[in-house]
């Protein structure tokens, strides 16, 4: 096995003493973030880039161990890009669209994603988890509000009623450290949710999965290829997607009955591998057996304590709904916690955080449970329907349809108390409640951009021209003209929004659509402001 | 003459499988064989369509 650990990518950072270490009294910072993985990043990157000062505690030294996400959807390469690493992380990885389904030896059924051109981001890129993480991390380091502690590990908390009270475990011995706000961003094993005695509910699958990256030269072609009941892995299923550096993710379904030690010897896992890949050269790079869960905490509030990524809400692999809604769990918090610390807000903003983030949970751990119940049917007669949508699928479209290897991520589009319900019918592909859609567009001086990148960090009200001047819009909401501030050459803005001349697009910090009208009101746009705000929702 | 309908037809499939698999959880092989006997009549004469029922029937063959 050392050889195995010693390819491991890793990347190692320095504990460093903070000053907090040797304070008198107790420090109180605004907020403290558990968990230095891609959630805990982006919400402390977020923060700070929001003139909140952060502290993220890490138990590690390190990254590169440890689970691995590969999948990277759309709406968080768009987060990414707001974030400042997003191009750097397309540059890297691997983009894909299309998808094989094979049942037995036969292609029954291929995808498209087919995403809507003219987005800047795709709709997926695969890339290893640790350089994601990598960016993040030299993202945070530039900034000055991002304090980065490796090798603390948070090991008490005692609840107040306006802040929390922080064990934190150093090389240097413990320290205590107080925060208004934790966000317990530690994953799926989450020690603040331990230290909270709070559980999950949901359901735990039998079946166990090997997982496996192995680095080897081939040229498949760059697709996700899902096999249901595969001649070299009878009986299951298994999917290959590829990475970046010619490393290949394989998972393979072994049943509920296998040995979880035994079937991670490298010995074993090779064997299997040889009757996938035939003669081909690999090595292995990592090698985990997993059972998977759905499940999610009942709430992700618990006083000043808010719960994001796998720390709150667990998924199966299918579908690449783990991280990506972490992230989103990330960004969605990270504007109204900003705005309650800022005193533009009040408490009862983050009580949306979790109801909308609740939304996205149930909706992931649906769509998870259902690809999940497909590609492992619990009995018999499960199986017996599983197999006869898969025998017909070649002969019947309703069939393919129902062939499930995994839904893909998107984003939620909330149902949300922050949105002002529409007073008009819109179509096009925006949505109240969803982030707005890309577009192409050119910036005053001529060169290529895109929407998305023009849009503020605070509220942005979008306008339509109605031949005279665009409106003024209120106090805390930036402007953005068609046709003034970014030319909508193709029409994809108005297409896409449906707008009409004078039409306006509320939007939040986190480009979800909020609110939207045929003509301008700047009574009704600065209600709708508020609305957003959380104005009508209580404290918890 | 009324055709079999084989291109999907249901908004969200995911949703109508997920019924059908609810159906028969914890069922053993010959209950579930049971209950989907007694579905194929239900829908049989839901169809009412003595041509789109021997067409399914030839479908359901052709697929074993």
């Amino acid at each position: 096995m050392t050889t195995l650990a010693d390819r491991k990518t890793v990347y190692r950072y320095d504990y460093r003493r903070s000053a907090d270490q040797d304070a008198r009294a107790i420090v109180r910072r605004p907020v403290v973030v558990v968990g230095a993985g891609p959630v805990g990043l982006a919400a402390a990157i977020d923060l700070g880039l929001r003139g909140v000062p952060v502290v993220l505690i890490d138990d590690a030294d390190r990254i590169g161990e440890g689970s691995r996400g590969i999948c990277w959807s759309k709406r968080t390469l768009e987060i990414c890009d707001r974030l400042g690493v997003g191009e750097k992380l397309v540059a890297q990885g691997v983009t894909w669209q299309i998808g094989k389904l094979y049942h037995g030896g036969d292609l029954v059924f291929s995808f498209d994603l087919l995403p809507e051109d003219g987005h800047k981001m795709p709709a997926f890129i695969n890339l290893q988890q640790f350089y994601l993480e990598k960016a993040l991390v030299e993202r945070a380091n530039e900034l000055d509000l991002v304090d980065l502690r490796w090798k603390n590990r948070l090991i008490g908390i005692e609840q107040h009623n306006d802040h929390v009270q922080l064990t934190i475990d150093t090389p240097d011995g413990p320290y205590k450290l107080a925060a208004d706000w934790l966000i317990a961003a530690d994953g799926a094993r989450s020690s603040t949710r331990d230290l909270l005695g709070l559980s999950f509910s949901g359901v735990t699958f039998e079946d166990k999965f090997l997982i496996a990256d192995i680095r080897m030269a081939a040229d498949f072609p760059t697709e996700r290829r899902f096999w249901f009941d595969p001649p070299f892995h009878s009986g299951q299923s298994a999917l290959m997607h590829r990475q970046p550096d010619n490393v290949w993710r394989i998972d393979l379904q072994l049943g509920p009955d296998a040995d979880v030690a035994e079937e991670q010897k490298p010995e074993r896992v090779t064997a299997r591998l040889k009757r996938m890949l035939g003669e081909r050269r690999f090595e292995l790079e990592w090698i985990s057996v997993y059972r998977f869960n759905c499940r999610r905490l009942d709430r992700f509030t618990h006083g000043r304590v808010v719960f994001v990524g796998d720390a709150a809400h667990q998924v199966s692999p299918f579908g690449a709904r783990g991280a990506n809604s972490g992230i989103q769990d990330a960004e969605n918090l990270a504007w109204k916690l900003a705005m309650v610390i800022n005193g533009e807000a009040g408490e009862g903003l983050i009580v949306s955080y979790e109801t909308e983030r609740i939304q996205a949970a149930d909706e992931n751990i649906t769509h998870s449970t259902r690809s999940t119940d497909f590609i492992a049917p619990h009995s018999a007669a499960e199986r017996a329907l599983r197999d006869a949508v898969l025998a017909l699928a070649p002969k019947a479209e309703f069939a393919r349809r129902m062939i499930n290897s995994g839904r893909l991520s998107v984003a939620t589009v909330y149902e949300s108390a922050l949105s002002t319900p529409d007073e008009s019918a819109f179509a096009g592909s925006a949505r109240l409640g969803a982030p707005l859609p890309d577009c192409p567009i050119r910036n005053p001086d001529g060169s290529a951009g895109y929407l998305l990148e023009n849009l503020g960090d605070g509220f942005t009200l979008l306008t339509f021209k109605n031949g005279g001047p665009p409106p003024t819009a209120p106090e805390g909401v930036s402007r953005l003209s068609v046709g003034v501030d970014v030319d909508d050459f193709d029409g994809a803005v108005a297409r896409r929004l449906d707008a009409t001349p004078g039409a306006v697009y509320l939007l939040r910090p986190d480009h979800h659509l909020c609110a939207r009208w045929r003509s301008y009101d700047s009574h009704k746009v600065a209600a709708a402001r508020d609305r957003a705000k959380g104005r009508n929702l209580g404290k918890s | 003459m009324a055709r079999l309908v084989t291109a999907s037809q249901f908004a969200d499939p995911d949703a109508a499988y997920v019924a059908l698999v609810e159906a028969r959880r914890g069922l053993d092989a010959q209950a579930a064989a049971a209950l989907d006997t007694r579905l194929a009549l239900i829908l049989a004469n839901h169809i009412g369509d003595i041509d789109v029922l021997k067409e399914a029937i030839a479908l359901a063959k052709a697929a074993a």
